[in-house]
């Protein structure tokens, strides 16, 4: 004999079709999870452009690596996002330039640093150099010259010394000190 | 409550009032119509760069002038805030799209002057930008002055509050709505006296910064009409080639793509106000459809009459040219006889510099976002001039004047290259062939191979040197393909774009020769951030240095005596030399990197100077060479443009400025052969690296209480002269062939 409150509650009548759960590719975009339901070959960059809408990672026209200004971290390496199909991202961590402030909007230290140094120039690039930079000082909490001289980014407006000038600021806990 | 004040017989100073009793003073074009500001949110459209003071204190300020980096949306507003007194904390930048009404059929620009990334911004707005600030804070002092019961005369502002002799404090916010109400006096108040100024002069970082590094800045690329197409393009190698045959079966057969189209461009139109070649359109629901469906394409174009040209050919016209003893396209500048002081020669000397064609390679690709409603266009622009785009957009569509809404969100820079608008002609064609909104995005391939290049040019000097190391003769000649043809200039104007002739040494050698030939190439060119000083500072500077080498003298010596006495010349475009301030920032170069040591001095120390429009700059920098390995240990700049609005910003112009140059010097040219452009990527343009430019670069500003003059290109001509004169003294290797690592490897 069934238990009691189901016969007090049955099931209403319903229409309603519970939608399928979509196959898909679940990822990680700072700290979320998402699931790309579209083509498995989509780039990252056009699926947090054109489906997330989120477009702090910048198109730098190029099929490949290009300028830079594509960087995101995966699993908290710095990649061109217009070099990762979705499918070889299952299960992933991406990180955007969105996702580098804490979610009470406290800026990370390089942020800060970018702006305490101006370290900008029209800024379109700039997400980029903020994503190596934060995998450089992630790996490297005190990097040399040469270190910042691997950086992959290129930058027209000529931003690099300013940016230098962060990344070092930042490596002395000085972002945001006068 | 409104009132006027005329400034000018166009111009007005403007008070209105807004939402909230909120206080609003602009400039007004006469006979500009006021739309109502509840369906504006309380911004008045008809009122050109204004001031609103909200009730609780907030302060917006418009800025009229696109930034493409240059810092113009924090310059621009600070000149008002700093009349204001405003609290720099409180106030909000909004960038103010095009201000176009319709007057009777034509264009009436209520916003004066919209144009950036040309070095006029400042200069423009000076004057006028000012007396918005002064009235509306005269306005604020009045209303004060009733309040608290003193004459206006004895009370101060600061920081956005009012402060009477006794110490007590009213705020703007509390005073905005009486303000508004204040009669105004048939004069504008007079603008501060710079003594007093606290924001002009003082440093700010740049307004869109929080929005920029948390990714939260919105570039027209990042733009979006819900059922918009993404349109992608292939042009044509060849600008007067011709689609021979297309295959679109699979490209349609992509999953998302729409529809493929071909654009020509319009016959009889200016370059740059068309579609820059034949092109094939892939319209697609995503980006990533669009491009797939784009490498499906199955095209074959033929060639036009351009189809044999090189740039190697074309150097070779002009080396033959320059050899030979026609008639130059246009004598620029003839003082004294050249000819005659060759015969009391000493000395001479001639050298011969070659440079190369180069592209804007703009961070954020062309494109446009166009809506096009029955009697309405609207735009998102990446643009430095949105008169010029609406001019474009209005011949396509034949819409009234103020029925084409153009926004120009922050720009990813322009470098000259936004100064056209092919790529909102191609988004509007698109956007009435499909009938439906149209996102036109272009890919680096086609931003390299489809520039609007800034041409080649061969410069071939000769110096004639008296017996007291004078230097009594120089005659300098110039080839290159003028960037002003096809674009409605006279001929004999066409030299304006390559050379300037009062360009130094003009006015201080008594024989005097600058002679320009026009070459002919099918290469579409057009403006480059920096031209015509990038091109001619080279060559002139490296070759002051060479005179100075022959002469056994250190170059600097050489310069300051050619420059003599301070004093000023008149120049050929109006506006006066100072060579006083010139031989000034040649000095604080000189002595910062410590010149003194030049002679003996390991690395290789090289000094340039150059003038521009008003202002000066000069550089200094010192390098080493190891083996085949160049390294750039320092370099320093001077510049004095007069006042500085915004120390930091103007510093920022001027280190970006000197290691954009350095980049183009060391690596960058544009080749073409059988007519097509060799360069499709970041790898075949390689923009310097980190390691390849300096950590630092030092930066000094003259300070100075002259009009400011602009500096968004300032810091760009003395960089590579400066820099090949270091390397001649690393190295004894002379480079007169960019780019110089090249010419430098294949020298040494």
């Amino acid at each position: 004999m069934p238990p009691a409150q189901d016969q007090a509650m049955p099931t209403p009548d319903s229409n309603i079709v519970p939608e399928k759960i979509r196959d898909g590719i679940d990822v990680v975009i700072n700290g979320e999870p998402f699931r790309h339901t579209g083509d498995p070959a989509m780039p990252l960059l056009w699926y947090l452009r054109d489906v997330l809408r989120l477009t702090g990672t910048k198109y730098g026209g190029d099929a490949q690596a290009g300028n830079g200004a594509d960087l995101v971290l995966v699993d908290g390496k710095p990649v061109p996002a217009i070099g990762q199909p979705m499918k070889a991202l299952s299960g992933k961590r991406i990180t955007t330039v969105e996702g580098l402030a804490a979610n009470d909007g406290t800026l990370h230290p390089l942020q800060q640093a970018f702006i305490d140094e101006d370290a900008i120039g029209c800024g379109y690039c700039t997400p980029g150099w903020l994503i190596s930079g934060v995998a450089l000082l992630t790996r490297t909490a005190q990097p040399s010259d040469d270190d910042i001289d691997r950086l992959p980014n290129l930058c027209r407006c000529g931003s690099q010394t300013r940016v230098r000038r962060a990344i070092k600021r930042a490596a002395a806990g000085k972002a945001g000190q006068a | 409550m409104s009132g006027q004040i005329q400034l000018s017989r166009r111009r007005f100073l403007q008070v209105l009032t807004g939402t909230a009793g909120a206080l609003i003073v602009g400039i007004r074009t006469a006979g500009a119509v006021d739309l109502p500001p509840a369906l504006l949110g309380g911004t008045f459209q008809a009122l050109g760069p204004y001031v609103q003071i909200d009730s609780d204190g907030n302060v917006l300020i418009g800025a009229r002038d696109p930034d493409t980096g240059t810092g113009v949306a924090t310059s621009l507003p600070r000149i008002i805030a700093d009349e204001l007194d405003a609290d720099w904390n409180r106030v909000s930048v909004i960038p103010l799209g095009l201000g176009v009404q319709n007057d009777q059929g034509q264009p009436r620009w209520i916003y004066g002057r919209q144009l950036g990334g040309t070095g006029g911004s400042i200069p423009a707005a000076w004057q006028e930008l000012r007396q918005v600030g002064a009235l509306a804070r005269w306005l604020l002092l009045q209303a004060a002055a009733r309040r608290l019961g003193v004459p206006a005369d004895r009370l101060r502002c600061e920081s956005g509050t009012v402060i009477a002799p006794d110490g007590r404090r009213v705020t703007y916010g509390s005073l905005v709505e009486v303000a508004g109400k204040i009669p105004l006096s048939k004069s504008a108040p007079p603008v501060k006296t710079p003594n007093r100024y606290t924001l002009i002069g003082a440093p700010a970082g740049d307004v869109d910064a929080h929005a920029i590094v948390t990714g939260q800045a919105s570039y027209a690329i990042d733009h979006h009409y819900g059922d918009a197409l993404v349109a992608v393009l292939v042009h044509c190698p060849w600008p007067d080639g011709t689609l021979a045959r297309i295959d679109t079966a699979a490209t349609l057969a992509v999953k998302g793509v729409v529809k493929v189209l071909q654009l020509q461009p319009e016959k009889d139109q200016p370059l740059g106000e068309t579609a820059i070649a034949p092109a094939v359109a892939v319209l697609a629901q995503d980006t990533w459809s669009a491009l797939q469906g784009r490498d499906k394409l199955e095209l074959e174009w033929k060639p036009g009459a351009s189809g044999t040209q090189s740039s190697y050919a074309l150097e070779q016209q002009a080396q033959a040219l320059l050899d030979g003893d026609d008639a130059p396209t246009t004598r620029v500048r003839n003082d004294g006889d050249v000819d005659a002081a060759g015969k009391k020669a000493a000395r001479r000397l001639e050298a011969t510099y070659v440079q190369p064609w180069l592209a804007h390679a703009t961070a954020e690709p062309m494109n446009c976002l166009v809506r096009l409603d029955k009697d309405r266009a609207s735009l998102v622009v990446p643009t430095q001039a949105p008169q010029r785009a609406w001019a474009v957009v209005q011949r396509l569509t034949g819409l009234a004047p103020d029925h084409i809404d153009i926004r120009v969100p922050r720009v990813g820079g322009g470098y000259g290259r936004r100064l056209d608008h092919d790529y909102v002609a191609e988004a509007v064609m698109l956007a009435k062939l499909i009938d439906k909104p149209v996102r036109l995005l272009w890919t680096r391939d086609q931003d390299f191979g489809h520039d609007f290049y800034r041409a080649a040019s061969v410069h071939r000097i000769s110096a004639i040197v008296g017996r007291k190391r004078e230097l009594i003769g120089w005659n300098q000649r110039m080839a290159s393909a003028s960037a002003l043809v096809q674009r409605g200039v006279p001929d004999n104007r066409l030299w304006t774009s390559e050379t300037r002739a009062d360009q130094l040494p003009a006015g201080l050698v008594p024989n005097y020769r600058s002679d320009w030939y026009g070459l002919e190439s099918a290469m579409p060119r057009g403006p480059m951030r920096g031209m015509p000083h990038l091109s001619n500072a080279f060559a002139v500077e490296s070759f002051i240095d060479e005179i100075a080498h022959m002469m056994r003298e250190d170059p600097l010596k050489t310069r300051l005596r050619l420059l003599g006495e301070p004093r000023t010349l008149a120049l050929a475009g109006g506006g006066t030399l100072d060579l006083g301030r010139l031989a000034n920032v040649l000095k604080l170069v000189a002595d910062r990197i410590e010149w003194k040591n030049w002679l003996r001095s390991v690395n290789g120390l090289g000094i340039a100077c150059w003038h521009v429009d008003g202002a000066y700059v000069a550089h200094a920098i010192e390098a080493s060479m190891q083996g085949e390995k160049l390294t750039i240990e320092r370099a320093v700049c001077a510049v004095d443009v007069g006042r500085v609005i915004n120390p930091l910003g103007l510093q920022g112009q001027v280190a970006g400025a000197t290691l954009d140059a350095l980049s183009i010097a060391l690596n960058l040219a544009v080749t073409y052969k059988d007519g097509q452009v060799q360069q499709h990527d970041y790898k075949s343009y390689p923009l310097a690296s980190m390691a390849q430019l300096p950590n630092d670069v030092e930066v000094i500003t003259v300070p100075g209480d002259r009009s400011p003059a602009g500096a968004s290109f300032l810091a760009m001509p003395t960089a590579a002269p400066a820099l090949a004169n270091a390397v001649f003294r690393a190295s004894a290797v002379r480079v007169r062939r960019l780019p110089l690592m090249k010419e430098l490897l294949r020298l040494l």
